[in-house]
């Protein structure tokens, strides 16, 4: 009985913070509407063209399930870090040093002989490793060096830039000179399978869908999952409660890693079959957005990635059509998680959140 | 000023917190609000100040309706409270938080507000440093602060929840003598506590909440009996000191050191028997918490060894010793002993983890449903911990202890609690000194001291007692060694030396 009304008081919250956070989309559409009506542009037509440049065709569809894939990996992966209770701003460094990586194994075997979907797979994992290590770097500067993991993951970010930048146009240039175009591309036989005639690889999609079914387990119904919680919510308890709490932070920075170098190996593998200057295309910080509006329920995040994901390849066309910049879609990205914040913030202050069951009037208690 | 509350009614959830209280007390009056742990007397006050808003009812001031609406109002109109739980004191100057609240246009200027702080402090007798850090102030210091604070923002009604806990008896004294004055100077005195003798000895008149509702009032002479049947429907006693059969040695403390920035404890010898209660007495911060910790293994030590059982924990992490039997209750139960946005059955799961990937969430809310019951929760194994009351929280931390321990650290292991509580608190924690396990406990009340413990170490300023046996101690003697009295001048320390 009591189970049960437990779980009909969840529900309730639930359609409670849904309502709270269709009230937030409604605003961020409003202010963003406000806003192309005082640079005088029109509003209407600027959704138009963002819904059909990211659904208007097949083509276009594909490509928003292309922006998709790596956007539901990274979510993943800061979900992770959020539940410990960190900030890891340096996922845009792990997903670029994934796909070094990623790149670095390619060349190394491409004219090895090795069957090519061996590389492939070789590759991938080279990935994750990257991605991975460059992860606990910024763990091992915050669990040891205690820096915070905010300006350690920066500092990483720029370090990683600079490593492609150097890579491309350096050691791994193209015959002749670098280019901003990035590295010579791989030959067709190294790229993942794609849908034929269009770059979608079916692949990626799986993988990324395994890596939320993955993380929605881990988080629910994990032992690891749970002290990761404990540690995100209150470190010197939970280390009182037998909780090894700095383990848990290096192995939560490592798991998102593995999140994000494997972002970052498809983005080579399946995307651009060759390494770009900027081959992390901002997944990371979309990522970090995507986490923050779906408070650690990893389900919420297929939708809500394919939203931002869908918004990031629609504008992509405002230029052409409407002479606007593109980052709209980032303007309404922004708008919307900090309204989301502030809606919620807004519910806690309105409601008292702390339900407990009713005591019974009388002297119940037998003590002593 | 005259305060009336009319009519209030505040519910949290499915608790009724105040029902219908209805309360009104004249100018220089110092009124006592007496009960029991989750009465309602904090949720009332803060009702009156401002920090939470009545479902329902009226304020009150000197006849005339006002509405306060949050701490800044109720400053305005003159209302001004110190929490039970201090609220977080930033590391900053105590000057500098003595100005803080009045910023804007009126800021009067440093040095002025330096001279008011020291006027206002000299009438009460406080000694405050202007220039001290906040977080280096004891409990009662910070009481000082902030009275003279709420006084200097214009305060004519104070506002003291449980101000009596974690402070010495001679701070105590001196905040009843401030009180006292507070109410000749025809300020209102609201004093909150669930503490018989504090608000018998002070009060003009005594108002008891009992699960929400004003059960009763009183004027001096009080008798104890009455006071107690209004606070729980029952009479009950505190019932008489059980010293334990106690065993083979378990702890050994050789020589232990241990210091921080402002402390150092040197040299304490010590053999804990299985099953023995050892109260550790003396004024916040004076070496017992430093000490307590360094034993849990929270702390490093600066010299010494740590055995348990034979085994030699010296310099091993809490986690190790955990291991090996030992655990450790902070005092203060939300920072840093409960998991804040947890509940209960995942608290459970955590302290219990056995092995295994996966949880098993049915097993897990079995067993806090045991637990619950075994140790008379008031909860679900849904209830998140932080909206227990600090009873309840104090119980919850108990039953997430393991079911075979061999050391039990304790820091105020009852403080905030009522007597029905700390009675059966203790009964458990006797309960495993029964099955062998030794304890180790802080705390500022002398008579649990005395009433718990098989023998007592007392610190004063980093100096440790050699153990002194709890049935030959009265609370005069120990009050005098707390406060620093009656110690001899070194031979003490050759004493502990032979006896370890
Ligand atoms: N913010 C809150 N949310 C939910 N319940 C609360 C809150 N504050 C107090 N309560 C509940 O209201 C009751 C009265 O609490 P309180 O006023 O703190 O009691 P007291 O100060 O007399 O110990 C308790 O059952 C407590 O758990
Ligand atoms: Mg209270």
């Amino acid at each position: 009985m009591a189970k049960n009304t437990a779980a009909s008081r969840r529900r309730k919250t639930i359609w409670i913070n849904v309502s709270f956070q269709s009230a937030a989309f409604v605003l961020a559409l409003l202010l963003t509407t406000v806003m192309l009506l005082a640079v005088g542009a029109p509003p209407f037509q600027a959704y138009r063209s963002i819904l059909v440049g990211a659904f208007g065709s097949v083509g276009d569809i594909f490509d928003t399930l292309i922006a998709w894939a790596p956007l539901l990996l990274t979510t993943m992966g800061v979900l992770i870090t959020f539940s410990a209770g960190l900030w890891n701003i340096g996922i845009e460094g792990q997903v670029t040093l994934g796909a070094i990586f990623t790149t670095w194994i390619l060349r190394l075997l491409q004219e090895s002989g090795l069957p090519p979907w061996l590389i492939i797979v070789l590759g991938i994992l080279a990935g994750i490793v990257g991605g991975a290590l460059w992860a606990s770097l910024a763990g091992v500067l915050k669990t040891f060096g205690g820096v915070n993991e905010i300006f350690g993951g920066l500092g990483l970010n720029f370090v990683a830039t600079a490593l492609t930048l150097w890579l491309i146009f350096g050691p791994w240039k193209r015959p002749g000179t670098g280019s901003m175009s990035g590295t010579l591309p791989f030959p067709e036989e190294l790229w993942l399978p794609a849908i034929p005639g269009f770059r979608l690889s079916p692949w990626a999609l799986v993988l990324s869908f395994i890596a939320v079914v993955v993380v929605y387990f881990l988080l629910r119904g994990t032992h690891f999952g749970l002290r990761l919680k404990a540690v995100g919510k209150n470190m010197r308890a939970a280390y009182l409660l037998g909780v090894p709490t700095w383990q848990h932070m290096l192995a939560s920075f490592l798991l998102c890693g593995v999140f994000a170098g494997l972002a970052g190996a498809l983005q080579v593998t399946a995307v651009y079959h060759r390494l770009i200057p900027s081959i992390s295309s901002n997944y990371g910080f979309t990522g970090l957005l995507v986490a923050m509006l779906v408070n650690f329920h990893a389900l919420w995040a297929v939708p809500v990635a394919l939203f931002f994901a869908a918004l990031n390849i629609g504008s992509v066309h405002l230029p052409i059509v409407l002479k606007l910049d593109s980052s709209l879609s980032g303007v309404l990205q922004g708008l919307l998680v900090l309204l989301v914040l502030m809606v919620e913030g807004a519910r806690q202050r309105l409601m008292s959140r702390k339900i407990i069951p009713a005591e019974p009037a009388s002297g119940e208690e037998v003590q002593s | 000023m005259d305060v009336e509350l009319r009519d209030i009614h505040k519910t949290f959830g499915k608790v009724r917190a105040n029902v219908g209280i209805r309360l009104h007390v004249p100018a220089g009056t110092i009124q006592g609000i007496l009960g029991e742990n989750g009465a309602g007397k904090s949720t009332l006050m803060k009702v009156l100040s401002g920090f939470i808003h009545a479902d329902q009812g009226a304020i009150l001031l000197d006849g005339r309706p006002v509405v306060i609406h949050s701490p800044a109002d109720a400053i305005r109109a003159g209302i001004g409270m110190l929490h039970q739980d201090p609220l977080d004191f930033p590391p900053m100057r105590v000057i500098d938080n003595f100005v803080m609240a009045r910023g804007g246009s009126l800021f009067p200027g440093r040095a002025a507000a330096r001279r008011d702080l020291k006027k206002l402090a000299a009438q009460f007798g406080f000694a405050l440093d202007p220039d001290a850090y906040v977080d280096s102030l004891t409990v009662g210091e910070r009481q000082q602060l902030e009275i003279v604070r709420l006084l200097w923002l214009g305060a004519r009604v104070l506002i003291f929840d449980e101000p009596t806990t974690g402070i010495s008896a001679a701070q105590k004294e001196r905040l009843f003598a401030a009180l006292r004055l507070l109410a000749d100077q025809d300020k209102t005195v609201l004093f909150v506590s669930h503490k018989l003798e504090d608000v018998e000895g002070l009060c003009d008149r005594v108002v008891v909440l009992r699960q929400g509702y004003l059960v009763g009032e009183a004027r001096p002479p009080y008798t104890t009996r009455q006071l107690v049947e209004m606070m729980f429907g029952k009479a009950i006693s505190i019932g008489k000191r059980v010293p334990c059969a106690v065993g083979e040695t378990s702890l050994r403390l050789r020589n232990l050191s241990v210091e921080d920035y402002r402390l150092k404890v040197r040299g304490v010898n010590l053999a804990v028997r299985a099953g023995e209660v050892i109260g550790l007495a003396g004024m916040e911060g004076s070496g017992q918490g430093l000490f307590m910790r360094a034993v849990a293994g929270l702390l490093r030590t600066t010299g010494g060894r740590i055995s348990l059982d034979g085994r030699n924990l010296t310099g091993r992490s809490h986690l190790v010793s955990k291991r090996h039997g030992v655990a450790f209750l902070p005092a203060s139960r939300l920072e840093e002993g409960l998991v804040p946005g947890l509940d209960l059955t995942e608290h459970f799961v955590l302290a219990e983890k056995k092995g295994g990937f996966f949880i098993d969430w049915e097993g897990g809310r079995a067993l806090a449903e045991e637990r619950i019951a075994e140790f008379n929760i008031r909860g679900t194994p849904a209830s998140h911990v932080e909206a227990l009351s600090g009873g309840n929280q104090q119980r919850a931390l108990l039953a997430l202890l393991r079911v075979s321990l061999r050391l039990l650290l304790l820091e105020h292991p009852t403080r905030g609690l009522d007597i029905e509580s700390t009675i059966y608190i203790w009964s458990k924690l006797k309960e495993r000194c029964g099955q062998g396990t030794s304890i180790l406990f802080v705390s500022s009340d002398l008579e649990e001291i005395l009433q718990y413990s098989d023998r007592v170490l007392v610190f004063f300023n980093g100096r440790v007692s050699p153990p002194l046996e709890a049935a030959e101690m009265n609370t005069d003697r120990l009050g005098e060694l707390i406060g620093g009295k009656g110690w001899p001048e070194e031979e003490w320390v050759e004493e502990m030396t032979a006896d370890g």
